[in-house]
């Protein structure tokens, strides 16, 4: 029943997958037991932690591979590609940090439990 | 981007007296602050914005290690020190744990890819369990310094 799945993505970010949208990437990825891997040009790491994912020093722009292995590979990678796609939900990402209040709020596959980690609190205006 | 590219010798702390958040950040501010580099004048904006930024999530990420940041326009380069608390300090870590190594960088906002080098190095160090034992176990300054010089030699020889 493992499976594994794969797809690229861009880090849309003009800052680059810095430490939080890094944050982001390894939360989600720990809420789906596959194994999860993200492949960049010269190194595979854990997409489940946050510092391997930043050893990546993926800047804007950035080609990367997602790699899920295990019963949910398929939605762990639906969900992980959208927030990429949405640029991790950082609208802006300015300078000043402000961030809007849209903390994931993309459907998310129906095998989990609909709560996000609430722990990000958005909108530091 | 090596350590010694932007930690500021004369600004590590191997051993903070700070025990909150705030306080290591405001020292490990302030130790930049008398290794001149950022100004007196601009201390309380780079605290607030630090703070602020932690308030969106935590940069202790786990493993007792911290890198608590901030672009700002008054330094024209990367800037960064390093502290260590022998007792720990409360983060709010993603991992829950206290934070015993920071590393604090403070980066001009029109430089996003000089940060991410910075977090590069620092995390891949910090993932070398030996690396992080020593450097809490480190005397002085210059303890500190030479660990860190180590670490770039590596990294380069690797």
């Amino acid at each position: 029943m493992s499976q594994t799945v794969s797809r690229e993505v861009i880090v849309a970010n003009e800052q680059g997958l810095h430490a939080r949208p890094a944050d982001l990437v390894a939360r989600e990825a720990r809420r789906w037991q596959s194994r999860i891997e993200v492949v960049g040009k010269a190194q595979r790491v854990d997409g489940k932690s946050i510092l391997d994912l930043l050893t990546l020093a993926a800047e804007a722009g950035t080609r990367l591979v997602l790699e899920a292995t295990g019963p949910d590979a398929s939605e762990a990678l639906d969900a992980l590609g959208s927030l990429f796609e949405q640029n991790f939900t950082l609208a802006g990402d300015s300078t000043t940090h402000t961030e809007n209040e849209t903390v994931v709020k993309r459907t998310t596959p129906a095998n989990e439990v609909p709560g996000e980690p609430a722990g990000e609190r958005g909108g530091g205006r | 981007m090596k350590f010694s590219d932007f930690v500021a010798v004369e600004a590590i702390r191997p051993n903070v007296a700070a025990t909150t958040k705030e306080g290591v950040i405001r020292e490990m501010s302030q130790s930049l602050v008398d290794a001149g580099k950022i100004t007196a004048g601009e201390l309380e904006s780079i605290v607030k914005a630090i703070m602020k930024r932690e308030d969106l999530g935590s940069t202790g990420i786990g493993r007792g290690v911290a890198v608590p940041h901030t672009k700002h326009p008054s330094v024209s380069r990367l800037v960064g020190t390093v502290a260590i608390s022998q007792a720990g300090i409360d983060f709010e870590s993603l991992d829950g744990e206290p934070v015993q190594l920071l590393f604090l960088l403070v980066s001009p906002p029109d430089r996003p890819g000089d940060h991410l080098r910075a977090l590069e190095n620092i995390s891949r160090q910090l993932r070398d369990d030996a690396f992080c034992k020593t450097l809490k176990e480190a005397g002085g300054p210059q303890d500190v310094w030479r660990l860190l010089e180590e670490a770039d030699a590596q990294s380069i020889a690797s």
